[in-house]
C-alpha cells in the first residue's frame, strides 16, 4: 500500500501544480497551452543547476536537501522567466495565445536540447556524480537514524523515500489556492479573466493582473518540470516531459479551473500513470499494483485513460462548463 | 483602408495584403535566422572547445547549409549539391502536407493542433496496409495505392472527431486536439506493440523499428526525379504534394464547397442563416485536415526506405507540429505552403550540415524554426507596421483583429462573396438550403 501510494504520489504532484499553473494563467485570462514547454525548460534548468553545483563542489551529498531546493527554486524562477515570452505576445501584443503557447513549446525542447547537446555530447543531461535516490531522497539517515530504521506505517509512507518536493508542491499549491479564492488579489485575478472591462471600470490594471497570473503560471510550471525530472526520471533532463503538460492541462479542465477538483483529478490521474508505468516491475511489497497488471488490460489502456476521460468530460460537460469567460481573448481597453 | 494610386487608381503594391503576408514571413525568417546566428555566436564565445574559425562556419551553414558540398583542405565549399536538393523535396512532402492540413483548418477559422495525431494514426494505417497486403499476388502500384488511401481515411477519421465535438457540442477544438493526439500516440504504439510480425526482426540495429514497405516491394515512383538528384532520396511524392496543394488552392477559391467552409469559418453564425449546414462544414473541414496530415505520412512512408520507431507513446511526430510554421509563414495560402515547406526542410538540412560538418548540433534549425512561430504570433502587427508606412490617416486598429488567421479567412470570405455579387451568380449556399435542417 505504501509502494502504491508514494508512486502516485510521484506522479500525481507534478500534475497538481502544473494544473495549478494553468488554473493561475487561465484565470487571469491567458490561454496558456505553453506549460509543456515551460516544464521542459523547468527541468533542464533545474538539473543544469544541480549538474553545475556538483561540479563545483559547492555542495557535498550531506547538504542533499539544501541544494535540490535551491534548485527546484532556480526551475520555478527561470519558468517563471520563460513565461514572460508568452505574456508579451499574448498581453503587451494581443497576438494570438495559441500560436503563441505552441511557439514556446516548440522554442523549449529546441533550446534545452541543443544545450543538452553542446554540454553533454549526448541527448540526455544527467547529475555530475551519484544518482538522484543517493542525494535527495529523505532516508531514515536523513534524520540520523539507521540505515534499516522502521518508521512504522505512517512513518513510511510520508518520511521514508520521499522527496521533499512533494511536501514544498503541496504546501505551494494549498497556499496559492488560498490566495486565489480567500484574498482581494485572488478575487481581481479571477475578474479579469470573467470580465476584464468590468474590472477595468473598477481600476484593476488588467494587464499587470494577466502579467501576474501568468507569471505564476510559470513558476508553478517550471517548478512542476523540475519535480517531475527529479522524482521519474533520476534528476535527469532530456528536453521532452513525456506529454506532462498537455495531460496537466487534461486534469486542469476535468477539474472544471477549481483547485480541489483539480488535486482530486491530479491524484486520479496519477494513478493511472502510475499503474502504466510500475504495471511490468515486479511485485516487490505486495501492494496489489500487479494484481492490476494480472488483470490482462494493456499498460497503453490506462496511458491514454486520461485523455480518454477528459474527451468524455468535456463532452458531457460542454453545456455548462465553467471555463473562465474571457481566457483566449486579448483585453482592449478601447473594446465595448 | 488600402492606398490608392492618385494617378492609375489602382491600388499600391505595398499595400495588398499580399505583399503584406509575404512581406511578414520574409521579416520573421530573417529575424529567425539572426536568432540562430545570435545562439551560433554566443555558443561559440562562451565554451572554449569552438574556435572562431568554427563559429564562423556554423553562421555560414546557418544560411547557406544547403549549398554545401563538403570540405576540402579544412575549409568548407560551396556549391550545388545534389543530395542536399534532393532530400530538402523529400523531407518537405510531409511539411508541405501537415502545412496544409493546419491550413485549410485556419481558412475555415479552426485550429489543427492535430496533425501529430492524425500523422501518426495514418503511419499505422499506410504501413500496415502496404507490409500486409501480398505483393505477390496484388499488383505492387495498387498496394501503394490501397496503402495511401487507408492512411488518408485514417488521418480523415481521427481529424472528424474534434470537429465533430466542435461542431455538436461546441468544445474547443484545441483542447480535443491536443487529447486525441496523446490517444493516437498510445493506440499507435500499442497497435504495433502486440503485431510482432510488423517490426523489423531481419536487419541488426533496427530493433524498434517497423519494417519499411520496401520489403513488401511497395515504393513510390521516382518519376525521373533521381536522375536529377542522384544520391537522395527524393520521389514522386513531392510531384503528389504539390498537385494535392494546388487542388486544395482550387476547392478552396473556387469552389461552392470551399466557399462554404470558409464562410463558416468567418462567421457560423451568419453562414448558418444564409442556409450553409455549419455543423457538417466544420466536420468537412476538420475530416479534409486531417485527410491531408494523413497523406503526409503516407507518403513519407511510402518511399520505401523510411523506417519508423514504434514506441512512440511518450512523443509525438515533429512532421505534425512542423505544420503549424509551414501555415503560419504561407499566410495559409495553399500555393503559399509549398514554398513554406521546403522552407522548413531547407532549414532541416541546413541543421544535419551543422551537426555533421561543425561543433554545433541539428536543433539550432528547431530554434530557429520555434523562433518563427513565435514572430509569426504577431504576424498581424508586422502587416499593419509594413501597411501604415503607406497610408496616411489609419483608421484601422491593430487590437481589433487579434486572430491572424481569423481574419485572413474574414478577408477571403469577403472576397469571395464580392465575386459572387460581381458575377451576378447564385448566391453560393442556397441550394443546399433546407437538405440537412
Amino acid at each position: 500500500m505504501v509502494f502504491l501510494i508514494q508512486q502516485t504520489m510521484i506522479y500525481a504532484i507534478p500534475l497538481m501544480i502544473v494544473a495549478l499553473a494553468g488554473i493561475f494563467a487561465e484565470r487571469s485570462g491567458v490561454i496558456n497551452l505553453a506549460l509543456e514547454g515551460i516544464m521542459i525548460f523547468g527541468a533542464f534548468i533545474g538539473v543544469l543547476f544541480v549538474r553545475t553545483m556538483q561540479e563545483n563542489q559547492t555542495f557535498t551529498q550531506e547538504q542533499g536537501q539544501l541544494l535540490v531546493l535551491l534548485a527546484f527554486l532556480v526551475a520555478a524562477v527561470c519558468g517563471a522567466l520563460f513565461s514572460l515570452l508568452l505574456s508579451f505576445s499574448a498581453i503587451t501584443l494581443k497576438a494570438d495565445q495559441t500560436i503563441g503557447g505552441t511557439a514556446l513549446n516548440m522554442l523549449a525542447p529546441a533550446i534545452v536540447l541543443f544545450f543538452i547537446t553542446m554540454i553533454a555530447q549526448q541527448n540526455v543531461l544527467r547529475m555530475f556524480t551519484g544518482d538522484s535516490a543517493s542525494w535527495f531522497m529523505i532516508k531514515p539517515t536523513t534524520f540520523g537514524y539507521d540505515r534499516d530504521y522502521e518508521f512504522g506505517f505512517f512513518g513510511n509512507l510520508f518520511l521514508n523515500k520521499v522527496y521533499i518536493t512533494t511536501y514544498l508542491c503541496i504546501i505551494i499549491f494549498v497556499v496559492l489556492s488560498v490566495i486565489l479564492y480567500k484574498t482581494r488579489f485572488g478575487l481581481r485575478l479571477r475578474s479579469c479573466g470573467e470580465n476584464p472591462q468590468a474590472s477595468d471600470s473598477l481600476g484593476i490594471n488588467v494587464y499587470k493582473m494577466r502579467y501576474i497570473g501568468t507569471t505564476i503560471s510559470g513558476f508553478l510550471a517550471g517548478a512542476g518540470g523540475f519535480t517531475y525530472a527529479l522524482t521519474t526520471s533520476n534528476c535527469a533532463a532530456t528536453g521532452e516531459v513525456a506529454g506532462y503538460g498537455f495531460l496537466a492541462l487534461a486534469v486542469m479542465i476535468f477539474g472544471n479551473w477549481t483547485p480541489l477538483n483539480v488535486a482530486l483529478g491530479g491524484i486520479l490521474f496519477g494513478l493511472f500513470k502510475c499503474i502504466a508505468a510500475t504495471y511490468a516491475t515486479l511485485d516487490i511489497n505486495g501492494d496489489g499494483v500487479y494484481m492490476l497488471a494480472e488483470i490482462g488490460i494493456s499498460p497503453y489502456v490506462y496511458r491514454l485513460l486520461p485523455y480518454l476521460i477528459t474527451l468524455i468530460v468535456l463532452a458531457f460537460t460542454s453545456k455548462k462548463s465553467r471555463a473562465p469567460k474571457a481566457e483566449g481573448i486579448p483585453y482592449d481597453k478601447g473594446q465595448r | 483602408m488600402y492606398k490608392v494610386d492618385p494617378k492609375t487608381g489602382k491600388q499600391k503594391f505595398y499595400s495588398t495584403a499580399g505583399f503584406q503576408s509575404i512581406a511578414s514571413a520574409l521579416i520573421s525568417i530573417l529575424i529567425g535566422l539572426i536568432v540562430g546566428m545570435l545562439i551560433i555566436i554566443f555558443v561559440g564565445l562562451t565554451r572554449e572547445e569552438i574556435s572562431t574559425k568554427g563559429m564562423l562556419e556554423g553562421v555560414k551553414l546557418v544560411f547557406f547549409g544547403l549549398f554545401n558540398t563538403g570540405r576540402v583542405d579544412n575549409q568548407l565549399t560551396f556549391g550545388f549539391n545534389p543530395v542536399n536538393f534532393g532530400n530538402m523535396l523529400f523531407r518537405g512532402i510531409p511539411l508541405i502536407m501537415t502545412g496544409l492540413s493546419v491550413a485549410v483548418a485556419f481558412k475555415t477559422g479552426l485550429f489543427n493542433i492535430g496533425a501529430p495525431g492524425q500523422y501518426l494514426m495514418s503511419t499505422a494505417a499506410t504501413l500496415y496496409v502496404a507490409i500486409v497486403v501480398p505483393t505477390e499476388t496484388v499488383p505492387a502500384w495498387l498496394v501503394w495505392v490501397f496503402a495511401f488511401g487507408a492512411g488518408i481515411i485514417a488521418g480523415a477519421l481521427w481529424g472528424a472527431i474534434p470537429g465533430l465535438l466542435k461542431a455538436t457540442l461546441n468544445i474547443n477544438e484545441v483542447i480535443t486536439c491536443i487529447m486525441t493526439n496523446w490517444i493516437a500516440a498510445n493506440l499507435v504504439t500499442w497497435f504495433f506493440d502486440v503485431r510482432d510480425y510488423l517490426k523489423n526482426s531481419d536487419e541488426a540495429g533496427k530493433i524498434g523499428y517497423i519494417k519499411t514497405t520496401a520489403s513488401n516491394g511497395v515504393e513510390t515512383a521516382k518519376m525521373g526525379l533521381d536522375k536529377l538528384f542522384p544520391g537522395s532520396q527524393v520521389n514522386g511524392g513531392i510531384v503528389i504534394a504539390i498537385v494535392i496543394a494546388i487542388l486544395i488552392y482550387i476547392m478552396m477559391t473556387k469552389t461552392t464547397f470551399g466557399y462554404k467552409l470558409k464562410a463558416c469559418g468567418s462567421n457560423r453564425h451568419a453562414a448558418k442563416y444564409a442556409g450553409i449546414n455549419d455543423k457538417a462544414s466544420i466536420i468537412a473541414s476538420m475530416a479534409i485536415a486531417g485527410g491531408l496530415a494523413g497523406a503526409g505520412a503516407s507518403l513519407y512512408y511510402l518511399s520505401g526506405h523510411t523506417e519508423f520507431y514504434w514506441s512512440t507513446y511518450m512523443s509525438l511526430p515533429a512532421e505534425g507540429f512542423n505544420g503549424i510554421p509551414v501555415a503560419l509563414l504561407a499566410s495559409n495560402h495553399p500555393i503559399g505552403v509549398i514554398f513554406a515547406g521546403i522552407f522548413m526542410s531547407l532549414l532541416n538540412i541546413d541543421g544535419l550540415m551543422i551537426k555533421s560538418l561543425t561543433a554545433y548540433n541539428e536543433y539550432i534549425a528547431d530554434i530557429i524554426i520555434a523562433s518563427i512561430v513565435y514572430l509569426s504570433a504577431f504576424a498581424m502587427i508586422v502587416k499593419q507596421v509594413i501597411g501604415r508606412k503607406g497610408r496616411k490617416a489609419g483608421n484601422t486598429n491593430v487590437n481589433d483583429e487579434p486572430d491572424p488567421a481569423l481574419l485572413e479567412a474574414q478577408r477571403a470570405a469577403a472576397k469571395a462573396a464580392m465575386q459572387v455579387e460581381a458575377n451576378d451568380a447564385e448566391p453560393a449556399p442556397a441550394e443546399e438550403e433546407g437538405g440537412n435542417k
